[in-house]
Parts: structure tokens; sequence; C-alpha cells
């Protein structure tokens, strides 16, 4: 502890804050499309974390394909089905109590990991070059080709599946 | 007060720059406005704004009082929070987007620090990410404002224009592809750089030659981004009002309409900058006397605009154009004298003078082009563009594929 509060540390935190602020605000949020913008704050804040450890890539990739075009699409279909405020109904004793049971399970799981790994576990090392552009492309197109292409693969599947259920059909 | 200057010297610079840029782009904008209304009308023979100031050139400054002072309601049964979010979140993106562009090579080395033009230094290793970044974040001003409206035209607009901006984004993207190809790099300086191997070719080794495909591809899909004629349909006055900004009145209205004009002049940058050699000058490099072109061309327009002066019919005209004038004709005198200033702002000279005539370009398509119908805009995006750039980068990397190969290089 003690540590001196440098630049990269505020903003370490300020943007820690947001994310979980932004997680927090997405649950607690009546109505669909400020849940969807906190998730947008969310995405940018790990962007600009992702940033600080000198992932340049990665941050601008995540706030392109996460922060513009899913959440666009997100915010696209509230908008297009107009959904109104989410009815909410008393929570259910019989959802209840099991959830608080979990609640309580997983933070003292995440409290007691915290607590034991903080000796042991180091800061990551200073990624610098390793995740530079060309490092990623190394990776992605030779160390990891065959698993890349297969992905591409299943997602192209996936997109023709998607595009043969969507269309009209033939009377 | 001294000791906090020199410790935090590049937040202060940081700090200057922003403020400087924010002024010139604000002040830029106005008169586009300005120039946009005076193309059109010439275009359309009218004359446009005279009536304020000489050659209604006090007209920007008119407008934005009369912005100020409007009106502000907020409809009922608006999402006041989001309603509000909207037009900030357009104005910072635009901005923001401005910030990343480079505008010269060389720094200015004053109080020992080295000054940039451009509010981060051009070499940036993600600069093209970051921009991009920033415009897939802007499609949300436009939809949040439609949808905040709590009305039936602006919630239309909105969806129309997100479902635009998603369409053409992908067409905007590929495009660019060709050219992070032949550079090899997303470092905007890099990128300009690379179209100066050979420094004799001048013009003729821009990227816009080998990149014609992906040149058509980028400016049309960035003009659909920026909801310009003709893809101006999320503000298609004839069927949606005004489309997603019907219901902001005043100076929330007045930031949607700098945001369009900030990332017109952002898209003008980008276009110079990817295929037409940023701030390199189109002559050959051992044509040293070209150098003197920003002074041939300042000084006669400062002498022209004072003798129009002489003869503009207002006692105010009278004494303001000439006034403008020697100024003009000055800054061109200055760099004619001082070797090493004109030297310095050769790049910006270029970079500027390309931006500008990609904004003419802009206008001169308002005041040319029909609207396109909206199932033509969704063809034309995703049956021509998204193809021929995607054939663009095919084709773009065979060819470097063959030259490593086979090349003589």
């Amino acid at each position: 502890m003690g540590r001196e509060m440098t630049a990269p540390l505020v903003v370490f935190f300020v943007l820690a804050a947001l994310a979980v602020i932004g997680a927090v605000s997405l649950i607690l949020q009546k109505h669909p499309i400020h849940s969807a913008l906190s998730l947008i704050v969310v995405m940018v804040a790990l962007a600009g974390l992702y940033l600080l450890l000198g992932a340049e890539f990665v941050a601008a990739v995540q706030i392109i394909v996460y922060g513009g075009a899913i959440m666009v699409l997100f915010v696209f279909v509230i908008m297009l089905l107009n959904a109104g405020v989410e009815e909410h109904t008393n929570l259910s004793k019989m959802a209840g109590a099991p959830g608080l049971l979990l609640v309580v399970a997983l933070a003292g799981f995440v409290a007691a990991t915290i607590a034991k790994s903080a000796e042991s576990v180091h800061a990551a090392p200073q990624t610098g070059e390793l995740a530079s552009t060309l490092e990623i492309s190394n990776m992605i197109f030779k160390d990891f080709v065959y698993p890349f292409e297969l992905t591409s693969f299943l997602i192209l599947v996936a997109v023709l599946g998607a595009t043969v259920l969507a269309q009209r059909e033939k009377s | 007060m001294t000791s906090f200057l020199s410790t935090n010297a590049e937040l202060v610079i940081t700090a200057v720059k922003i403020a400087l840029l924010l002024f010139i782009v604000l002040t830029v904008n106005a008169y586009l406005t300005w120039f946009e209304r005076k193309v059109v009308a010439h275009i359309q023979s009218r004359w446009g704004p005279h009536r304020v100031g000489p050659h209604g050139l006090l007209q920007p400054l008119a407008d934005g009082l009369k912005f100020l002072f409007k009106e502000d309601p907020t409809p009922a049964g608006a999402d006041k929070f989001v309603y509000y979010l909207a037009p900030l979140l357009a104005l910072a993106l635009a901005l923001t987007s401005i910030a990343l562009i480079p505008f010269g090579p060389q720094p200015i080395r004053l109080f020992n620090h080295d000054i940039y033009l451009g509010i981060v230094s051009p070499d940036v290793n993600i600069g093209i990410l970051a921009l991009f970044a920033i415009t897939a974040m802007g499609v949300y001003g436009v939809a949040l404002a439609g949808w905040s409206s709590n009305s039936k035209y602006p919630l239309l607009g909105g969806l129309r224009s997100s479902a635009q901006m998603i369409s053409y984004e992908l067409a905007l993207t590929m495009s660019v592809v060709g050219v992070l190809l032949m550079a090899g790099s997303f470092n905007l300086k890099q990128i300009i750089e690379a179209q100066a191997h050979h420094p004799e070719r001048g013009i003729f080794g821009w990227n816009v030659w080998p990149q014609i495909l992906g040149f058509f591809c980028f400016f049309v899909a960035a003009v659909a981004e920026t909801n310009r004629v003709p893809f101006d349909l999320p503000e298609a006055e004839s069927e949606l009002v005004a489309g997603f900004h019907t219901e902001y009145a005043s100076f929330k209205f007045a930031m949607f309409f700098i945001a369009e004009y900030t990332s017109m002049i952002t898209v003008s940058c980008l276009c110079s900058i990817l295929f037409f050699g940023g701030w390199l000058s189109p002559f050959p490099a051992s044509w040293t006397f070209t150098h003197y072109l920003p002074s041939v061309i300042l000084i006669p327009f400062g002498l022209w605009v004072i003798l129009d002066g002489f003869r503009y019919e207002t006692m105010f005209g009278r004494i303001i154009l000439p006034g403008v004038g020697t100024a003009i004709a000055g800054l061109g005198a200055v760099f004619v004298l001082l070797p090493n200033v004109n030297e310095f702002i050769q790049a910006p000279f270029w970079l500027l003078s390309k931006i500008f005539v990609f904004l003419f370009v802009y206008v001169w398509m308002r005041g040319t082009l029909p609207r396109f119908r909206y199932d033509q805009l969704m063809a034309f995006g995703w049956k021509l563009l998204l193809p021929l750039s995607i054939v663009n980068v095919i084709v773009t990397s065979f060819v470097i594929l063959v030259r490593m190969t086979w090349g003589a290089k």
C-alpha cells in the first residue's frame, strides 16, 4: 500500500470506477435504452483500460466493434421495436432466497481470491511490443491460423443461417 | 507559478492548443456556412447572404447570436437525460476527431518545447483506427436524438440514419484497407510519407492513382456518413420535416449543425491525408520555385480584396474589406521576406488547400445532386460500394504480393 498516485494510476481508477458504475447502472436502469447506454460506458471504459496497458490496437478495436457496431445494433433494435419501460414484479421469494445465497457465495469467492493472491500476483508485465498490430497479426495468421480460420468458417455458417432464417417464406 | 509551468509544460501546451484549435474550428465552421450559402446561391443564380456586413461576411455572427437567444423548448414526454446528451455527444465526438488530425510534419520550437501543429503529435500508431473508433461512436448522437424526442418524425429520421450509417461504415472502413496495405501502417504520418517514396513524381506518387477505386468508395461512403446531400435522408425536409433534429431548437440545434460541419472538415482532412498526399506538394521536390506559391496566391487575393473594398457601397465595407485585404497581402509578403517561415508553412499550406478543395466539392454536390430514394441508398451501399471496396482490397493485396515476390525492388 502507500503507493504514490501517479497519473496513469489516477486514470486507471477513474476508468475502473466508470466501468463498475456503468455495469451497475446497466442492471438498475428501468429503460432498455438507458441500459444500452450504460453498457456503452462500460465498453468505452474497458477500451481506455486497454489503452492504459499499451494495447492500442485492442483498444481501438474494442471501441469500433463493441462500442460502435454491436451496441449500435442493440440501440437500433430497441428503437425499432420501440421497447417501453420494463415491468418490474416484486421479487418472488423462491428466486430471492437462492439468489441472495449465490451473491454471498460469489462475493466470498472473489474476496478470498483477492486476499489470497494479493501477495503472489504481480502486475502484468508491460506488454509493449507484444500488443502491437504486427505482433497480433503474426499470432493470428501464423501461430494460430487454423483455429482462426475455423472460427471464421463458423461465423460464416452463422451468417448464412441467419440469412436463411430471415428470408421471407416463398408462397 | 513558474515552477508549475515548467513541470506541467506538456499539459499547459496541450490545453492552450485545445483552446486555440476549438476557436479556429468553430470560426471555420461559421464561415463554412457562409461559404456554403454563397456557393449554392451562385450555383442557383442567386446572391446569397449580402445584407449583414460586406458580402454578408457578418452573417455567421448574426446566425450565432440568433441561435443563442432563441427559445429552447423541450418536448413533453421527452427522455430529458438522453435528449440533452445527444447533441453534446454529437458535438464532442466531431470535435475529438479533429484533434487527431496532424496538420504538419515539423514542430515549432517554442520555449524549449517541440510544438506540433494539431493536438496530438503526428506519430500516433493507431491514428486512423482511433479516427474510425470515434466515427463509429458518432451514430449515437443522431440515433439518440431521434429516439429521445418522443415524436414520430425524429424517430423515423433517427432510425433511417442509424441504418444508413451502419451500412456505409462497412464500405468506409473497407475502402481504406487498400491505403493501409500500401503504407503498411495505421500511422497517419507514415501513410503520408509512404506517398513520397518518389519525391520527383509529385502528384503522381499519391495514393489516389493506384487507389482510385478505394477513393471513390471512401468519398461516397464518407459523404453518407456525414449525412450530407445526396445522402441526407435522415433530415429529408419533404418527408420528415427536419428528421432527427426536428424537436431541437436554439443552441442544441446549433450543436448538431456544428457537429455536421466539423465532420465535413474531418472527412476532407482524411481524404487529403489518405489519398491526396496530405501535406505533400503536388510538384516534384526539385521545383523549389513552387515554394513561393502561397505568396503568389495570397498577395493578389489581398490586393483584389482591397480594391473591391474601395468600390464597396457601404461605409462599413469600405473600411473593413481593405483592412482584411491588407492583412492577407501582408501575410503573403511575410512569407516572401522570411524564407524560414515560408519553408515551414509549405506543409500546412498544401494540406489546408486540399481540405478547402474537398469542402468546395461537398458544397458543389449539395448544389447539384438530388437526394437518393431510400431503397436506392441501401442498394447503392450494399450492392455496389461494399463489393467494390472488397474487390479493391483483394486487387491491392494481390498486386503487393506479386511485387514482393517477383518485383524489381
